[in-house]
């Protein structure tokens, strides 16, 4: 459903992503992993449209989003978690999800009632999604005021709240425990249930390899290997790619 | 009694001059170019009056909609760039408005008496008032009335939905863009609002001092704007009243009776507030109304979370 199509990002002479090529299946689970700077976060903003790409296409059910701006992805169904957290700490937990119902469905309804209804907060979607996210009865308390794990599951939710197709969470088990991240793992599957596709970059390798249908490495900006986690366990390249290989002379990326 | 009533009038005017900084920032937009959108209400509206023949409501109604006009136009531009860019380049929009008036002249002949803006001489004979027979206690009341009227309408917004994505583009663009917030029709709106609400105030402003011209306008006047929102903290709308009444009525007429040390202590008096209140006289959140209003949140919380 999500398709990458040699898509390039240079920054000056740096090539953070180089003409990678990927397809998200629909109701995948899809990890996306590789050392520090191998342009991972890159080409989630590529996806959400951040970044504009230097080349190649993002495609989501056939259609081009290249050239599309962020607000019309998220109406189309991209939304997405940040690595380093980005809430909205002076709003109240319950007013960041409120402020996320940009989906194709919340932009149909009338123009009064989308922006001016008083006391919207009262919403049942709002609502299910602290419940699913086990906020609710912090749902009046400022999103500053949370804890760190409290945090990222409010992130989800709020990117949740814009009934997006496809999930994009940049090292959501970062900072986290690995008890945490099992039951980060149990999240994400919970979020595939409800129909969602899932892309997950991470460095939690026991999460990674725990919950993904498939997976891609990158490094230096190119995709160097694809497939289940067991594929990717016995694959060379990536072995060389994060441990380094016994021939110093040899590039890595290019093996 | 009359000084108190004519300090009730610059009261309202800076009120509507603060709101309408206040709607900006609220998006985290330090726009120093209100004072130029003030300029052209006060400017519009006294020609619609003085020159026109027009009654005073449509009269700052019209104002209030070429300010906010152009703020719109000067929004899609200016909000291009952010931070310290987007002070200077409003600033220089504010700076370009005053010119622009320093040079204005065109003059209308009403039975012999020439009537409009004279360059640098400014625009004279802005009697709509005297004319038709209000007095201070009148204009005052009318004043408020607008004020009361704008102060409920962005109350209002301030607790839909619309005021809680103006406060989340202000906390964090990238953010905001990410959950689908499309920035820069958000940022122009307020600025339009913003434009807007800075003409209603000039507007009004113009006809309480009967003579404006381009030298009030300038970034002095700018600068107030800015600092009434805050200083008074972005929680409400109250807080932006709070410090004109603060401003105005305390720090430049309370102290009149020390003289020359005034603008010494005034200045002296803001770093106090701010460092007493870094977030503003009344803070950055909407005082608690809600929690009157409470529902059986907590015993629903502890039934559904009871896994």
């Amino acid at each position: 459903m999500l398709t990458l199509d040699g898509i390039s990002k240079h920054f000056g002479g740096v090539k953070a992503v180089d003409d990678v090529s990927l397809t998200i299946k629909e109701g995948e689970i899809y990890g996306l992993i590789g050392p520090n700077g191998s342009g991972k976060s890159t080409t989630i903003n590529l996806i959400t449209g951040l970044y504009a790409p230097t080349n190649g296409t993002v495609l989501l059910d056939g259609q081009d989003l290249t050239s599309m701006a962020q607000h019309d992805r998220t109406a189309l169904g991209v939304a997405r978690t940040f690595q380093n957290i980005r809430l909205f700490g002076n709003l109240s937990v319950a007013e960041n999800i409120w402020v996320a119902q940009n989906g194709q469905e919340q932009r149909r309804q009338h123009f009064m009632s989308r922006w001016f209804k008083a006391g919207g907060k009262q919403d049942q979607n709002i609502d299910e999604l602290l419940q699913f996210s086990r906020l609710y009865s912090k749902k009046d308390l400022m999103a500053s005021a949370l804890s760190f794990g409290e945090m990222r599951r409010l992130e989800m939710a709020r990117a949740l709240a814009s009934n997006p197709r496809v999930l994009l969470l940049d090292e959501p088990a970062a900072g986290a425990s690995l008890e945490d991240g099992a039951l980060l793992g149990e999240r994400i599957r919970a979020v595939r249930e409800r129909g969602v596709t899932v892309l997950l970059i991470e460095h939690m390798m026991e999460l990674v390899m725990g919950i993904t249908d498939r997976m891609a490495v990158l490094n230096f900006g190119r995709k160097i290997a694809e497939g289940t986690p067991q594929d990717i366990q016995s694959n060379a390249d990536v072995r060389a790619a994060y441990l380094g290989t016994k021939h110093k002379n040899e590039e890595p990326a290019h093996a | 009694m009359d000084f108190y009533l004519g300090l009730l009038q610059i009261l309202g005017v800076h009120t509507l001059l603060g709101l309408s900084a206040y709607v900006v920032l609220l998006t985290g937009q330090v726009s120093m170019a209100q004072a130029g959108f003030y300029a052209v209400g006060a400017y519009v509206a006294a020609m619609c009056t003085a020159m026109f023949g027009m009654h005073i409501l449509p009269a700052v109604i019209v104002a209030a909609l070429v300010s906010g006009a152009l703020a719109m136009c000067v929004g899609f531009p200016a909000l291009r760039v952010r931070g310290l860019m987007l002070v200077v380049a409003t600033l220089a929009f504010g700076e370009m408005v005053r010119l622009f008036f320093f040079n204005l002249r065109w003059q209308v002949d009403l039975g012999g008496r020439l009537v409009g803006p004279n360059g640098a001489e400014g625009f004279r004979s802005i009697r709509f008032f005297p004319e038709n027979g209000w007095d201070t206690g009148d204009v005052a009341l009318f004043i408020w009335g607008i004020v009361a009227v704008v102060m409920a309408a962005l109350w209002w917004v301030d607790n839909t939905r619309a005021g809680a994505v103006l406060r989340a583009v202000g906390h964090d663009e990238v953010a905001a863009q990410s959950i689908g917030l499309n920035l820069t029709s958000v940022k122009v709106t307020v600025m339009a609002v913003g434009g807007a609400i800075a003409g209603l105030g000039g507007g009004l402003y113009a006809h309480t001092v009967t003579h404006i011209e381009h030298g009030v306008f300038g970034v002095l006047l700018a600068t107030f704007a800015i600092a009434y929102p805050i200083l008074g903290g972005l929680g409400s709308v109250f807080g932006t009243l709070l410090a004109v009444i603060f401003v105005q009525g305390f720090l430049v007429e309370g102290l009149r009776f020390i003289g020359d040390w005034r603008s010494l202590l005034f200045g002296a008096l803001i770093v106090v507030a701010m460092n007493l209140r870094p977030t503003g006289l009344l803070g950055e959140r909407m005082p608690p109304l809600r929690k009157f209003f409470k529902r059986n949140d907590a015993l629903k919380a502890q039934s559904t979370e009871a896994e």
